[in-house]
């Protein structure tokens, strides 16, 4: 028997079964054999034959109210509805009958009675599936006209930025509320009242003011135009559509940019997209519409200082200048005097040909990433331990998990469809560990979740709690020994095993240290060792330290010690922030490696690399971006070509960064928009979105997704192109003449991308590296029967406290993290209307520390640290433990990058973001940094506004 | 660049290896990420500071560690 292959384009009405029995009927004259466990509307569409429905949608568990999809199953009475009737052995099903159509009819009838026959003006006309219904069923006349009660005269809510609900269209189906349920897991929609009164409801609420999250699943589903996207209202159905991925987190998600001509009308999650099986969240399904935002540059600038004004420019002009400046810096100041900077936000391909311009061209190593202040760590410790630079699993691993462990990450926020597929887990019933000092959402604030235990440690306590838990694993008799003995390599395991053991680290000894129970570490250690398949999740919350990478060591020790990684279910998982942190870095931007993690100090990566691209390169590490930054503050680096990136609201100590661009000589940006990096740059190169430009973005689970270009680029190039130019005119040409061509060099030159091309890509949708000739597609789990780097290493993560301590003057801990509507800097989302939701950043304070400084819930707040001092609105809280107080980053003017320091972790020099001593204190205005920013910024921004014969560039 | 930052930096990463029962290995190991990790010029500033300047508030594995395995 062939396996069924599934066509995303077709609603099989019901979900697939993993079923591995398979069940052979007969359906209208045509035999089928499908796995057991499917119901028999699922088996008729595989066979072709397409029951009518109105309730049922394949990514939804049946329901059966529509009544239209009724069937006749010989030798049964009745007529069973196809959605929840399951298929069985040699039935034999009539899905059209004199009778059916009969009583299809009727149901027809009775749902258009009570619908408004607005068709011709309606915005789903020609993609509504109740008009595809009444066709299908044949009906022809409607005997009950408009003069009994009905629903026609409901009030839309058109409350929600995106989507309008207007339930005069509404047949109560079900199936918003329970794609609100199913697939995004959080229970804001519910039918409420009975019979006739039956009405779908956000809680009683708008849809704006209500538990919605704006993921998109409801609209998703609705198949009438009772929940419909706002722009589709306002240009009418597209026409055609592509598929690409998603330009914010790691997550990954596949979409469909549904387009009319170069116009994109709508982003529909992709049902067939390898990390969101058709799901989506609010940044991703409706916050796009930065990339058209007037906000945008589209014209190459150039200045000789900060203090002109920009000069609009050509593009061979602009490309010319920086060439000559980067090169009189080389001249003036020597060649470690310039290097560059990529984003996680840029295309795999637009990261490689930046550091291939870097080492190749400039003559230096001086590349890095904004990897550096999120996940270096992850790249680091994993490396150290298993031998790659990566997360072990895929997304729908998390589905064989018994045992959930989530340690300093918060997926609902920051990894949101991610978050539905986990929570759907949890919901089945696997148990959930959340090791973080604040209550995010999982530990009890979603429904039908609760987290067996919370572990509410102190911030930058994470190795003494890695110890403790190693702790209890090794002297309770927990290690998987066998496991150890043939996996890793012992002696190292002895060594550790040796370590952890030592009553210090026991959760008894560190519980001042920690602040958590020590019995609640024990019986956390318990569940993860002894549990079942347990994974890790963790995010920025492990990084972000000083001692962000021994974290991540531990983490990995944990994982090798219990026998949890190398199949499914089990495994350690970062959760990058951005789209492309894993593709950044596999693409050489780190100053210490090439493409696929190979250190430039290899002679025989290095000659392989100096003969494909024909220039000598340095075997000596680079600077990394807090190198390049202190060299600049003290005059001895110059140049700077940062591409997508914004360090100067993103990195720590703002001040300290903003002091060393300040002493740089040419700094050019590349970018969508005149970010807050941008202010401070000579040269200004106008950037292309996601939706102007082909490439790849490769998420968390190391999986190669397509970027594909449905606009011609507003700035006129795609930025690789941008990239190839400076590179030509600094005498060295790069003749690509697509974006697959530079992915098919990548392939030739880095042995884990070995079988990627665009083809493939094409082919497959996406696929995860390794991606080889042993692996043609790809690799889903790592380290199945060896680890990359052969035996796996234990190593003793010894606990050293921060030096970022409290004390009488800064007594609270800042820790700061991400909110769901925004997305890293807020470049792109504070561009959208997801400020509906998050307008400002603001200060989490516990009520006993609101308290004792008399602050209350809205007041202006100063908080001071060593570094600098911001002020924010207060938001009181009992999330955040006492002693602690917590902000995003989302906005500028908020400066919470002014406060945190430039303490690092010690292997990485990723920022300790995540702990920064503070006093807060109630204020009545600005702080000076807000007040200068505020005039810097208008100035800048005005700079950018003005006419070329303005400037002063000479 | 600032030889306070560096010092700290270096500290950080003998700090690593403080509880490594085999401390000769742990020396190798501290080098060894200096040679891998830092620029030439860090490096070379930071043995210079060693060497030449007695290492003051360096950690004394870490500059043993400088002497003996660290390349320039």
């Amino acid at each position: 028997m062939d396996e069924i292959k599934y066509n995303p384009n077709i609603d099989y009405g019901t979900p697939s079964s993993q079923s591995a029995k398979q069940v052979t009927l007969t359906i209208d004259d045509r035999e089928i054999t499908v796995p057991d466990g499917v119901s028999i509307m699922h088996a008729a569409a595989v066979a072709g034959v397409m029951v009518p429905k109105l309730c049922a949608t394949d990514s939804l568990e049946p329901f059966g109210s529509c009544r239209l999809c009724l069937v006749e199953v010989e030798g049964r009475r009745g007529y069973p509805a196809s959605c929840t009737t399951p298929v069985a052995e040699g039935i034999v099903v009539h899905t059209q009958t004199p009778k059916l159509a009969d009583i299809r009819r009727g149901t027809m009838e009775l749902y258009i009675s009570d619908h408004p026959l607005d068709c011709l003006t309606c915005a789903t006309n020609g993609d509504c599936e109740l008009q595809d219904m009444a066709g299908a069923v044949g009906l022809r006349e409607v005997r009950y006209g408009y003069d009994g009660e009905n629903h026609l005269a409901s009030v839309k809510d058109e409350s929600n930025p995106y989507f309008t609900f207007d339930p005069s269209k509404c047949i109560v189906c079900s199936r918003c509320v329970r794609a609100c349920e199913e697939t995004q897991g959080t229970f804001a929609l519910t039918i409420s009242g009975r019979g006739f009164e039956s009405k779908v409801s956000a809680g009683n609420k708008s849809f704006l003011d209500s538990e919605c999250v704006s993921c998109g699943a409801c609209v998703q589903a609705c198949p009438t135009a009772t929940l419909i996207e706002k722009t589709v209202i306002e240009a009418g159905t597209p026409e055609h559509s592509v598929t690409t991925t998603c330009a914010y987190c790691g997550v990954g998600c596949s979409f469909d940019a549904e387009m009319k001509g170069e116009e994109v009308v709508r982003m529909t999650p992709s049902k067939n997209g390898g990390a969101n099986h058709g799901h989506s969240c609010v940044k991703g399904r409706f916050a796009w519409g930065y990339a058209t935002h007037k906000d945008r540059i589209t014209t190459p600038m150039i200045r000789k200082s900060i203090k002109d004004p920009w000069q609009q420019v050509g593009w061979d002009e602009a490309i010319n200048y920086a060439a000559s400046e980067l090169t009189r810096i080389q001249k003036q100041y020597g060649s470690d005097a310039i290097g560059g900077i990529t984003s996680s936000r840029c295309t795999n391909e637009e990261v490689y040909v930046t550091q291939k311009l870097i080492r190749a061209v400039f003559g230096v190593n001086n590349v890095d990433t904004c990897a550096r202040v999120c996940h270096s760590p992850t790249g680091y410790g994993l490396k150290q331990t298993l031998g790659e630079s990566a997360g072990t699993q895929t997304f729908d691993s998390v589905m064989h998990s018994d045992v959930i462990f989530i340690i300093g990450a918060n997926p609902t926020d920051g990894h949101p469809v991610f978050a539905s597929q986990m929570k759907r887990r949890l919901r089945e019933g696997a148990k959930l560990i959340i090791a973080d000092p604040r209550e995010i959402d999982l530990v009890a604030n979603s429904p039908h979740i609760r987290a067996d235990y919370h572990l509410k440690l102190r911030p930058g306590t994470n190795v003494a709690l890695i110890s403790a838990l190693a702790h209890v694993i090794v002297t309770e008799g927990l290690v998987q020994e066998a496991f150890v003995k043939e996996r890793c390599e012992w002696d190292s395991f002895v060594e550790w095993r040796d370590f952890v053991a030592k009553p210090e680290n026991s959760p008894e000894a560190l519980a001042d240290e920690l602040g958590v129970d020590p019995e609640v570490v024990r019986s956390a250690a318990r569940l993860y060792a002894t549990g079942g398949d347990a994974a890790i999740y963790y995010g920025l919350g492990v990084t972000e330290h000083s001692q962000g990478s021994t974290t991540v060591m531990g983490i990995a020790n944990l994982a090798m010690a219990t026998a949890n990684i190398g199949r499914e279910g089990v495994g350690v998982n970062p959760l990058r922030g951005q789209n492309n942190v894993q593709g950044s870095c596999d693409m050489g931007s780190m100053p210490h490696e090439f493409p696929g993690y190979r250190h430039v100090a290899d002679d025989a990566t290095r000659a392989l690399f100096e003969t494909a691209w024909g220039r000598p390169l340095s075997k000596e590490p680079g600077l990394r971006i807090p190198n390049m930054l202190d060299e600049a503050g003290e005059g001895n680096f110059k140049g700077l070509y940062c591409v997508g990136e914004d360090i100067v609201q993103s990195d720590p100590n703002t001040q300290h960064v903003t002091h060393a661009l300040e002493n740089m000589e040419c700094v050019i940006v590349q970018d969508l928009f005149l970010n807050e990096t941008a202010m401070f740059a000579h040269v200004f190169f106008p950037g292309a979105s996601f939706l102007e430009k082909n490439g790849t973005f490769t998420n968390a689970e190391r999986r190669i997704s397509p970027v594909r270009r449905v606009m011609r680029p507003k700035n006129g190039y795609e930025d690789w192109e941008v990239t190839t130019k400076l590179s030509e005119a600094l005498g060295y040409p790069m003749p690509y003449n697509h974006a697959s061509e530079i992915m098919d060099e990548i392939a030739a030159l880095t042995p884990t991308f070995h079988g990627v091309s665009f083809k493939k890509l094409d082919e497959m949708g996406s696929v995860q590296w390794p991606c080889d000739d042993e692996h043609p597609d790809g690799t889903p789990i790592m380290h199945i029967d060896e680890f990359v780097r052969g035996k796996g290493k234990f190593f003793i993560t010894q606990y050293v406290p921060t030096t970022e301590k409290v004390n009488a003057k800064f007594p609270l801990i800042l820790t700061t993290g991400r909110i769901l509507s925004q997305y890293n800097v807020g470049a792109q989302t504070r561009r959208t209307q997801n400020t509906a939701w998050h307008p400002e950043d603001i200060l989490e304070i516990h009520p006993h520390d609101a308290e004792e400084r008399g602050v209350k819930e809205g007041d202006w707040v100063g908080i001071v640290s060593r570094a600098g001092e911001t002020v924010l609105r207060a938001k009181i809280t009992e999330r955040v433990q006492v002693g602690v107080v917590y902000t995003t980053f989302h906005h500028p003017e908020s400066g919470a990058n002014v406060i945190t320091t430039d303490n690092s972790d010690w292997a990485t020099n990723c920022p300790e973001f995540k702990v920064t001593a503070v006093q807060v204190s109630r204020v009545s205005q600005l702080s000076d940094w807000q007040k200068h920013y505020k005039t810097f910024s208008e100035a800048q921004i005005a700079f950018a506004g003005k006419k070329a014969e303005a400037a002063k560039v000479s | 660049m600032d030889i306070k930052r560096l010092i700290s930096m270096a500290n950080q990463i003998g700090d690593f290896y403080e509880s490594y029962p085999n401390q000769s290995h742990a020396q190798e190991d501290i080098a060894g990420h200096l040679n891998r990790f830092w620029a030439l010029p860090m490096r070379k500033q930071i043995a210079e500071y060693v060497n030449v300047q007695g290492g003051e508030g360096l950690h004394q594995k870490v500059q043993t560690a400088i002497k003996a395995h660290l390349q320039i």
